[in-house]
């Protein structure tokens, strides 16, 4: 007893290092964690990207300061794969906007078993992108896809399509494809938005009479803004960087048609070995990505809707 | 508290800079690739990663049989094989390169150039036995060697042949002997047409993928063709390279070929085949296994082989589709991986899995005995083996193939036309080619 009486207040000291050599523990593995998969590789790429690095196990890898950027910039492929990437972003996310808020909507309502349908929604989401890249690259099969044997049983067409056979149809079909996926994560940010939205308002508006158009675009719309600008830097940084379901689905063909910027740089720095230029163009990715948050974020601060 | 939350940052920022320093040091040179060479381990126990592939070939099923028989001799060596798709298998290797993950990696023909020379896989000249550059097959040598040295042992022979719907052929009014050359295949497969025999009679890989080479190959090797001139410079955009494109595109135009074919890779012309909705195809040696197999195939006892028919020049090669075996340049265990490639590359062990694969031995074909288990792919792959046609054996081939495979698909799907789609192949290329 006495004992405890007289060590008590050195006791205090080492309590506060020793909790300060608990948080030192506890962040240990968050910063190395951090460190390891994102500020390392990232810094790292950055140095490969000024140099020629042409083997996994280069061991000559001269300095060439920015001919990688400069090359990447002044190649067509490049350009080419630009323009792919920007359809594929603005076709995919207007359409993920349109579905999701039409979904939104509906789940929105009030049904009986709304959680079920609710849950149902949510399964695509679920389903992992290299597995729905797989299961509508058999649905889409010219020749035995059950989209064609449905199509021709239903007497729609009388031929098979080759649904990822023509450069632009193919890219169509995996904005589809993308599309089924992500629709419901846009959903569910903008049921979010709905729920939050008083009933009040929507009472005294039909009280006024106004009609369901009148109030979706006076009502819903402006409320759901700050919802939908999430929504909306979120889907457009994660279709630009779209690789994924390409890979999987089509590896980027048919006469490079859906070689997105994401895939371009895929094959540049692996198929081709060459790291150097792989580096320059993520690194070019990165900065239109930058650039794009900044000009949303922009937009969010200056809105008055907005939540950001 | 205020005093806690400075302490709290302090220790933040000590965390960060010794987990910074710890991968700052670490790194040895720009790509963070370490310096080791690997080693040779021991020779008789430890674990051997090997990376295989899911195609063609021998199966998963034939390769672990081959791991028992290996086991039965080298009981302490354990294999443990990884199998990915064709599609998969260079980028895996490549990028597994650093960390030495895989012991032994499959090396398509097309590849040691490149492995070779960026230092991906293990010299073994001095380990390969003298007595097997006589022994096995030239064609299946040039897999493992480039620039003279062997990078590798061969562990198959490859090369397309041609399969026919023999029911099919007759219905139509002709024989086998209509098919050997392309100029008569192409009259049966109309008159199947016209009969309505089946709506597209021929069926084809020409996905942008290697395997629209490995077709575009073969009939440009039929054209009396090949893909490059003695200087190294890429060539097809002359005679042969442009007559074997407009004859790809022709067949389209008709509806002779399948429409589809430019999404197809291998196993979609073999499923083609075997649901009964081609007539003729290309395709690899183990396709004659499947398609006669009642599990997956409709036209069992229906379906011939041969070897690729004639072009107009009166010559047929095979397109040279042989694998490799290799060591991985950061393995830790090469002596194992040597005894463990040499095994399954073995004469004996090659003759117990015939039906899938045909071997690397000379002597195999000449023993009546094995021969006579598949008969009909030994006779057809002989011819193709013995005249076979190379694709560019270069460094930066991967590089040189996307080109040509997107110009093919370019003119295949109407959007140039053959002479400008090769015209275009041949400049990027050979900028490519001359660095």
């Amino acid at each position: 007893m006495t004992k405890l009486a007289t060590t008590a207040p050195p006791r205090l000291r080492t309590g506060r290092e020793s909790q300060r050599r608990l948080a030192f523990w506890l962040l240990l593995p968050a910063a190395v964690a951090v460190f390891g998969i994102i500020v390392y590789p990232i810094i790292r790429t950055l140095i490969i990207s000024f140099f020629e690095v042409e083997s996994a196990l280069a061991t000559e890898t001269p300095f060439v300061g920015i001919e990688n950027y400069q090359r990447a910039l002044s190649s067509s492929g490049f350009w080419a794969a630009i323009g792919r990437t920007l359809y594929f972003t603005v076709v995919s996310t207007a359409l993920e906007l349109t579905l999701g808020m039409m979904l939104a909507m509906l789940l929105n309502a009030r049904l009986r078993m709304r959680w079920l349908f609710r849950a149902i929604v949510v399964l695509p989401w679920a389903v992992p992108t290299i597995v729905n890249a797989a299961m509508w690259k058999g649905i889409f099969n010219a020749q035995y896809g059950s989209l064609n044997a449905a199509l021709t049983q239903l007497g729609l067409t009388d031929e098979y399509i080759a649904w990822l056979g023509d450069p632009t149809l193919a890219l169509n079909m995996v904005i589809l494809a993308d599309a089924w996926k992500t629709t419901p994560l846009v959903a569910f940010f903008l049921l979010a938005g709905l729920t939050a939205i008083n009933p009040e308002i929507y009472e005294s508006a039909k009280i006024d009479r106004a009609s369901w158009l009148r109030i979706f675009r006076s009502i819903t719309l402006p409320m759901l803004v700050p919802s939908i600008s999430i929504v909306l830097v979120l889907r457009t940084v994660e279709a630009f960087k779209a690789f994924d379901i390409i890979y999987a689905m089509t590896r980027g063909g048919p006469a490079n048609g859906t070689q997105t910027i994401a895939y371009y740089t895929y094959v540049r720095a692996f198929s081709d070995q060459n790291f150097g230029m792989g580096s320059a163009l993520s690194y070019i990715i990165v900065i239109v990505i930058l650039i794009l948050t900044t000009v949303y974020l922009r937009m969010l601060r200056r809105s008055e809707m907005s939540l950001l | 508290m205020r005093h806690l939350k400075n302490g709290l940052r302090r220790t933040t920022a000590t965390v960060t800079i010794a987990a910074a320093a710890a991968l700052a040091l670490s790194a040895c040179s720009v790509t963070g690739a370490p310096s080791s060479a690997g080693g040779a381990g021991d020779a008789d126990s430890g674990t051997v990663n090997a990376l295989f592939m899911k195609q063609a070939g021998y199966t998963e099923d034939d390769v672990k049989e081959m791991i028992e028989d290996f086991n039965k001799e080298y009981p302490d060596i354990t294999v443990d094989p990884t199998f990915v798709a064709y599609e998969a298998l260079h980028d895996k290797i490549v990028t597994a390169a650093p960390s030495g993950t895989y012991d032994v990696v499959l090396m398509d023909v097309i590849w040691p150039a490149e492995f070779a020379s960026k230092g991906i896989v293990t010299d073994v000249t001095d380990r390969f036995p003298d007595e097997w550059k006589q022994d096995m097959l030239g064609g299946a040598l040039i897999t493992a060697e480039y620039q003279d040295k062997f990078y590798g042992v061969p562990w198959y022979p490859s090369t397309k042949l041609f399969y026919y719907n023999e029911d099919m052929v007759e219905e139509a009014g002709y024989s086998v002997s209509d098919l050997d050359t392309w100029d008569g295949v192409l009259d049966v497969a109309r008159a199947m047409k016209e009969q309505g025999i089946v709506e597209y009679p021929l069926a084809w890989s020409w996905a942008q993928a290697e395997a629209l080479i490995c077709d575009y190959a073969q009939l440009l090797g039929a054209f009396g063709g090949e893909f490059t001139n003695d200087d190294g410079e890429l060539i097809i955009n002359q005679g042969p390279g442009v007559e074997a494109l407009t004859w790809m595109k022709d067949s389209i135009d008709e509806g002779l070929t399948n429409p589809n074919s430019t999404t197809f890779l291998e196993d979609d012309v073999n499923k083609t085949m075997a649901s009964g909705q081609a007539a003729f195809s290309l395709n690899w040696e183990s396709t004659f296994r499947d398609l006669n197999d009642e599990s997956i195939s409709k036209v069992v006892g229906q379906v011939g082989v041969s070897a690729t028919p004639n072009g107009p020049e009166g010559v047929r090669p095979g397109v040279n589709g042989a694998m490799a075996l290799g060591i991985a340049s950061k393995s830790e265990n090469k002596d194992a991986a040597w005894n463990f490639i040499s095994f399954i590359s073995g004469q004996s062990e090659q003759e117990k899995f015939v039906t899938s694969t045909l071997p690397n031995w000379k002597a195999s074909y000449e023993d009546s005995e094995i021969t006579e288990t598949n008969p009909e792919v030994f006779a057809a792959a002989k011819v193709g083996y013995d005249d076979g046609i190379l694709r560019p054996q270069v460094p930066n081939y991967s590089q040189v193939s996307q080109i040509v495979q997107l110009e093919i698909q370019n003119a295949l799907l109407g959007k140039k036309s053959p002479q400008q789609a090769m015209d275009d192949a041949v400049s990027a290329a050979n900028d490519v080619l001359n660095g």
